[in-house]
């Protein structure tokens, strides 16, 4: 067998390598994820407009269903419109120019240290809390309150819950509660959204005449006086339900959205 | 040719099933089939990776060196999973919600690595891709089996349509919780292999060692 001479060009001997040998090895490796990379980066980049724009929209849809304004067909970012989207500092209760409402993410703050804090006491599981939040406040004809929608969060069984709580004007009766993401077991936490569970929701209170928080999600029937702040827990799934029980009284509690509430209430906000 | 192109079509639906034979893919068999939509997705974007991985694995076959090859083969298999995963997120948002978490779990199907490394490593692209295709069909098969007696004894419904209505939503069906919990696919999956091997009895592996009868002393 002939030697291969220094007469070939480079391209001759690269070819002669063998497959298995070092340098080739390296050659595939490196070449195949530079092209793997690129191929993944161009769909995210180029997908992620119509991605931000369904997460918005399904969060819209889900705030319309919530406050009881959607019906089939509808144009979602037209009936949206009617809600005025407001930024609460949680510690004060109060309205903020801190942050801007339009463009604010309550999920992405949480986890950002300037915006957030780790809880101490977290009953929802959420490890840290975002200092504010978007609420949306909806008014009727004459420009009063009609309908306040929080959002809530906290863990279940296997996961994280997100969803919004509608309140009446008095920031005490509950409107409706909906969960827009989570991934609890189909047909047992998941029926967190059969409307049939959900319809137990409205006409339900948060608190006594007291101030005391009162509603939670809970097995069997409730005692005398309480059924105002009782809803029934869902069969099957009681981890679920003990989440839900523990995000809602969290986010209604001091460390929620208790102080806007009550600031609501006094009308200093 | 045409006939043995067919056969990596059709084998792999009862005759060489990758969950029922090659007991490949299990893990993903009983976490999705609850329902029979989320079932129906999972079964095409399996479908999907493995023609196409076993295809670009089969391309490149005479270049992956023996040292990296699976490391090769998990870079292709990945980097369609995470195409599948943002074209899901993009245009069928509502199942994306539910499958997101499954979807990167196809990365670690066996069923793309098993046939990538059993078939595409050694035949060429086109093949390879029946066979992914194939094989994709199979999987997909089990999973609407299951999902379809999952779905409508554990919830009472199909595809989401009440079949049956359950007490919860005011009917008289009770349902059947532990359908909804995955090791009851176990229990499915186990029964449909008896099926199929009752039908095709040459399914059934000699064994490996006999029981001696015992002497009569």
């Amino acid at each position: 067998m002939p030697e291969p001479d220094d007469t070939q060009g480079f391209l001759a001997r690269w070819k002669a390598l063998p497959v298995d040998s070092v340098p080739k090895t390296i050659f595939v490796a490196a070449a195949l994820c530079l092209f793997c990379s690129m191929v993944v980066a161009f769909a995210a980049v180029n997908l992620r407009p119509t991605q931000e724009a369904n997460k918005l929209k399904d969060k819209q849809l889900n705030i319309l269903q919530v406050a009881g304004l959607y019906e089939e067909g509808i144009d979602i970012p037209e009936a949206f419109a009617a809600f005025e989207p407001q930024v609460v500092n949680l510690e004060t209760g109060t309205f903020t120019e801190e942050v801007d409402a339009a463009n604010f993410d309550d999920r992405a703050a949480a986890s950002d240290p300037g915006l957030s804090r780790p809880l101490d006491d977290d009953p929802a599981g959420i490890g840290r809390q975002s200092r504010f939040k978007t609420v949306y406040l909806l008014r009727d004809d004459a420009g009063d309150l009609d309908k306040i929608i929080l959002p809530i969060h906290g863990y279940g069984l296997w996961s994280t819950l997100y969803g919004f709580i509608a309140l009446e004007s008095n920031g005490n009766d509950i409107f409706g509660l909906q969960f827009y993401e989570h991934a609890e077991t189909p047909g047992l936490g998941a029926e967190v959204d059969n409307p049939r569970w959900k319809a137990m929701w409205p006409g339900k209170a948060l608190r006594d005449e007291n101030g005391e928080l009162k509603i939670t999600v809970a097995k069997g029937v409730p005692s005398s006086g309480m059924e105002q702040f009782h809803v029934d827990a869902l069969a099957g799934a009681t981890l679920t339900s003990v989440g839900v029980d523990n995000l809602v009284r969290f986010w209604m509690g001091e460390n929620g959205f208790a102080p806007f509430l009550e600031n609501l209430k006094a009308g200093d906000v | 040719m045409a006939q043995t192109r067919r056969t990596y079509l059709v084998d792999p639906l009862v005759d060489n099933n990758p969950i029922t034979l090659q007991v490949l893919g299990i893990c993903s068999a009983l976490a999705v089939t609850s329902s029979l939509q989320v079932s129906f997705v999972m079964a095409l974007a399996v479908t999907f990776v493995t023609a196409f991985a076993s295809m670009f694995i089969s391309m490149l076959r005479n270049h992956i060196p023996g040292s990296i090859r699976i490391i090769v083969q998990m870079v292709i298999i990945a980097s369609l999973v995470i195409l599948v995963d943002q074209i899901l997120k993009a245009y069928l948002f509502e199942i994306s919600k539910t499958l997101s978490v499954f979807v990167g779990l196809i990365i670690t199907n066996c069923i793309v690595m098993g046939r990538a490394e059993a078939f595409a490593m050694k035949n060429p692209p086109i093949d390879s891709f029946i066979d992914g295709v194939g094989n994709g069909l199979g999987y997909g098969l089990i999973l609407m089996l299951v999902g379809f007696v999952r779905e409508l004894f554990g919830s009472g419904t199909l595809f989401g349509i009440t079949v049956l209505p359950t007490v919860n939503n005011g009917g008289w069906y009770v349902p059947n919780g532990m359908l909804l919990l995955p090791p009851s696919a176990f229990f499915i999956i186990g029964l449909i292999i008896w099926a199929f091997r009752t039908w095709k009895p040459e399914q059934v592996e000699e064994r490996e060692f006999r029981i001696q009868e015992a002497e009569a002393h």
